[in-house]
């Protein structure tokens, strides 16, 4: 069984975030792989595992300069990685990123497709979906667990209520929520196996893709400072925190009056 | 150009349709638009009733789906029907299915999307408001394609106001086969789970990395129900699998606007305050003095929850 994991280089979310001149999420700093795609690799991981045959893939988009979260990703244990990088994408939508992952993923013809349910810089949520469209495929979200028996996959897919458990014959689309499975870390033969695994940069063009199916057609018209409540008193707890908590309790009418 | 015509996708729940899309259809009326709501299931009839009293004029009820998720046959049925009738904009809820069906909608109907709507102006057309970096900058973003435009929307972002009248017109909808093959729903498991729902209790006390340990979400509990609020919990510890998703305040969980939250162990990270910044009151307990929730904390206690939570238990017994 062989799958394929969208994942995404991202800026350090605990690093100081801001945007730049024409409103885009500043990337100047060092990129590392979404916490939330290493779920989706350690999922697809241990389905192959579990298949005894396959491989594990991962695609991605965005400035192949450096491409470090790539390599985290090769040194879990995927055997390639495809990265479209092209000038022509900066500042792309979540649709046009999506036909871009599609036209990747398609050369491959996976069995399966992961992806985490929303990136931790954009939190969109909606690229797997629309992949799995512009593929004509079945999708499978919210998923926190995922089991494949011959060419069917049953996930539990989180509900309000609790979780439904939903099947789909492959293949399909599958995202998965962050603590789905725990992660394995990478290991020292793997980071050093990772340096030599191919690790394909393409464009916009050798995908087929045209020019004007890049068009940005959602604009940022403009920014501006939230009302931020300031912050209001702080104790530290001197073995009073809970009376101090108390008195703000009544001094709110959350509580009545004083304890008789 | 004003706004004419709005569809407010309704999602069906036990007999009506989710707050959030009450929300929706209010927010719809108030800026003036010519109301549709879209909802499916068996209760049609009642449906009618409930959005029409929210202000929807018209119903699109594609009846009962089965056993399946609801996105692709949704997606594939409305999306000839957007592309006809080209009202402005189609309003999502941001659920689970919601998000699905803004998906495969987007990629029929080659429109881009934008999520994570907290608020909508009329500025000679639609403009959505997107909260960036835990609230601290607000973005404003507009569609430059033609045809109608996709918003998913979060929850509470809007009042819902009964006081629009009648029922709203019923049109049966034959639904479209997709050109997808089916998920399908096999069983469907609820958590049981008491007191008040998490998104509409007054008060709501929740948990975090800072407890420690699945036990000591007890006091989370304890708490919750001596001030006759919900138990709520962060990303992390339901990640933990400590307790159940439907306790999850945040972007990928609920949306709550309590009259007084309390974060236990809570460090505030921006998934987490985006769900619950909304608060009138915002209590936080957490061992770290430099824990961003103390930024838009009321009232901050510098401590550990295994010792302010247990004293506050037992001083709001004791007036009992």
């Amino acid at each position: 069984m062989n799958v394929v994991v969208c994942v995404k280089q991202i800026p350090d979310p605990a690093a100081p975030q801001s945007l730049d001149a024409e409103y885009r999420l500043t990337r100047t700093g060092k990129l590392i792989l979404d916490e939330a795609d290493t779920y989706g690799v350690e999922v697809a991981l241990r389905l192959v595992e579990a298949a005894g045959e396959g491989e594990v893939s991962v695609v991605s988009m965005g400035d192949s300069s450096d491409v470090t979260g790539i390599r985290s990703a090769l040194a879990m244990g995927a055997v390639r990685a495809t990265v479209v990088s092209d000038p022509s994408l900066k500042g792309a939508d979540a649709l046009t990123t999506a036909k871009v992952l599609a036209a990747a993923i398609a050369r491959e013809m996976p069995d399966l497709i992961l992806a985490a349910t929303e990136s931790s810089d954009g939190y969109t949520g909606t690229l797997p979906v629309q992949v799995a469209q512009l593929l004509d495929l079945p999708a499978l979200t919210f998923a926190t667990s995922v089991v494949v028996e011959g060419d069917t996959v049953i996930v539990h897919r989180q509900t309000e209520a609790g979780y439904d458990e939903v099947v789909a014959q492959l293949p399909a689309v599958v995202t998965v929520t962050a603590g789905v499975v725990e992660p394995r870390y990478a290991t020292f033969k793997g980071i050093m196996a990772a340096k030599s695994r191919p690790l394909n940069v393409v464009s916009a063009a050798e995908l087929g893709l045209s020019a004007s199916v890049l068009d940005p057609r959602q604009e940022i018209v403009a920014v501006e400072t939230a009302a931020v409540k300031s912050a209001g008193e702080k104790y530290v707890d001197d073995g009073e925190g809970a009376a101090r908590i108390v008195a703000y309790l009544e001094q709110i009418k959350i509580l009545s009056g004083s304890a008789s | 150009m004003t706004i004419g015509d709005l569809w407010v996708l309704a999602e069906p729940t036990k007999g009506g349709i989710t707050t959030t899309a009450k929300e929706l259809i209010s927010e719809a009326r108030r800026l003036g638009a010519t109301v549709t709501a879209v909802s499916w299931g068996s209760a049609g009839e009642e449906i009618a009733g409930v959005v029409g009293s929210f202000g929807a004029v018209r119903l699109l009820d594609l009846g009962d789906l089965g056993a399946v998720l609801p996105a692709s046959v949704v997606a594939a049925t409305l999306a000839p029907l957007l592309s006809s009738e080209s009202p402005d904009a189609l309003l999502i809820p941001a659920s689970n299915d919601g998000r699905d069906i803004a998906g495969r909608l987007s990629a029929l109907l080659d429109t881009p999307v934008l999520t994570n709507v907290t608020g909508l102006r009329d500025n000679a057309g639609l403009e959505s408001e997107h909260p960036i970096f835990g609230g601290t900058q607000t973005v404003v973003a507009r569609l430059r394609a033609s045809g109608p435009g996709l918003f998913v929307v979060r929850a509470k972002s809007f009042v819902a106001d009964a006081s629009a009248g009648g029922a709203a017109q019923r049109v049966t909808v034959a639904t479209a086969t997709p050109s997808t093959r089916a998920a399908t729903i096999r069983t469907s498991h609820v958590e049981e789970r008491s007191g008040p729902a998490l998104e509409d209790a007054a008060v709501v006390v929740s948990g975090g990395r800072g407890l420690g340990d699945a036990a000591s979400y007890e006091l989370v509990t304890e708490l919750a129900q001596l001030l006759q609020g919900a138990p709520g919990a962060s990303r992390a510890i339901v990640d933990a699998g400590w307790v159940p998703y439907s306790h999850q305040v945040g972007q990928t969980g609920k949306t709550v606007k309590p009259d007084l939250y309390v974060a236990c162990g809570i460090s505030g990270a921006t998934q987490h305050m985006v769900g619950m910044k909304g608060a009138a009151h915002i209590v936080a307990i957490n061992k770290d003095p430099d824990a961003p929730i103390f930024a838009i904390s009321d009232f901050g206690v510098v401590g550990d929850v295994h010792q302010v939570l247990p004293a506050l238990i037992a001083a709001l017994k004791a007036r009992a």
